[in-house]
């Protein structure tokens, strides 16, 4: 096993929620608005071809984090596009996704309706 | 009560969320890291399978989401957020537990306007923003030639 890779995803990965963990403590930023922020980050980044360097240092590191969702949408477009042109910008970025996305919707159904709501303590 | 304000600033301090950050970020870090490290883990397992690259990164998403759904049915991810902050937020687990945990929440009004419709009120906004995003950078590329 590779554990420098590990030292280096635990760094890049740490490093980019302790960022969102400043912004929720430091400004007025609500979670949701961090989230959107980190996936729209991750599309400028991406698409500026600086996020992919990242990926490919820290692995899990960069694509684990709601930015590496945002690389992977500008991933797919650029993929699509490439491949079939004007269609590509809008099925490129969903396509890409789908497998996260449908995931989410799918194990947050299930989960939901087989377990019993918590007590928020 | 009165007080000066030194001794209001001094309160005000010592409740402001500024004063806990030399806590809270570094287990945002802490937290975040080890996610992002089983997700490493999963993708490594994964490859050795013999799964493609692309594959296998789409395996650990699900497989990350799927935890994370789980965990948040029984209440237990939640729980570890409060520890984790953002740690336990920016991750896809986070995701993943934004749409499973108003889902469960809000059961109760329904399975429709309820279940359905709420799971999405925070992933709606990040799915909106997100896609938006990529069309405009699509429309860029496609218009400039830069694919």
């Amino acid at each position: 096993m590779d554990w420098m890779m590990y030292i280096k995803t635990f760094l890049i990965g740490g490093a980019l929620c302790a960022i969102g963990q400043a912004l929720i403590d430091y400004t007025k930023l609500t979670p949701a608005r961090i989230l959107v922020s980190y996936v729209v980050a991750g599309v400028i980044l991406g698409g500026l071809g600086l996020y992919q360097p990242l990926v490919d240092f820290a692995g899990a590191g960069a694509t684990v984090p709601l930015t590496g969702f945002g690389w992977l949408l500008s991933k797919g477009v650029k993929e699509a596009v490439a491949e079939k042109g004007l269609l590509g910008i809008l099925s490129g970025g969903l396509t890409a996704t789908s497998a996260g996305i449908a995931a989410a919707v799918f194990f947050g159904l299930v989960f939901a309706l087989i377990f019993k709501p918590k007590d928020k303590n | 009560m009165s007080m000066t304000p030194q001794e209001y600033d001094a309160i005000n301090q010592r409740y402001s969320p500024a004063s806990k950050g030399w806590k809270t970020i570094p287990l945002a870090w802490l937290f975040g890291g080890l996610i992002c490290c089983i997700g490493q883990a999963f993708s490594d397992c994964y490859s050795a399978l013999g799964l493609e690259k692309d594959i296998a990164s789409a395996g650990v998403s699900i497989t990350l989401v799927f935890l994370a759904a789980l965990l948040t049915g029984f209440g237990i991810y939640d729980n570890i957020a409060k520890y984790g902050g953002a740690g336990c937020l920016v991750p896809i687990t986070g995701f993943s537990n934004a749409v499973s945990s108003p889902a469960l929440e809000f059961k109760s009004e329904g399975l429709i306007l309820g279940l359905g419709a709420k799971m999405f009120v925070i992933a709606g906004p990040v799915i909106v923003y997100g896609t938006a995003a990529s069309i405009i950078y699509g429309l860029i590329i496609y218009l400039f030639h830069l694919y």
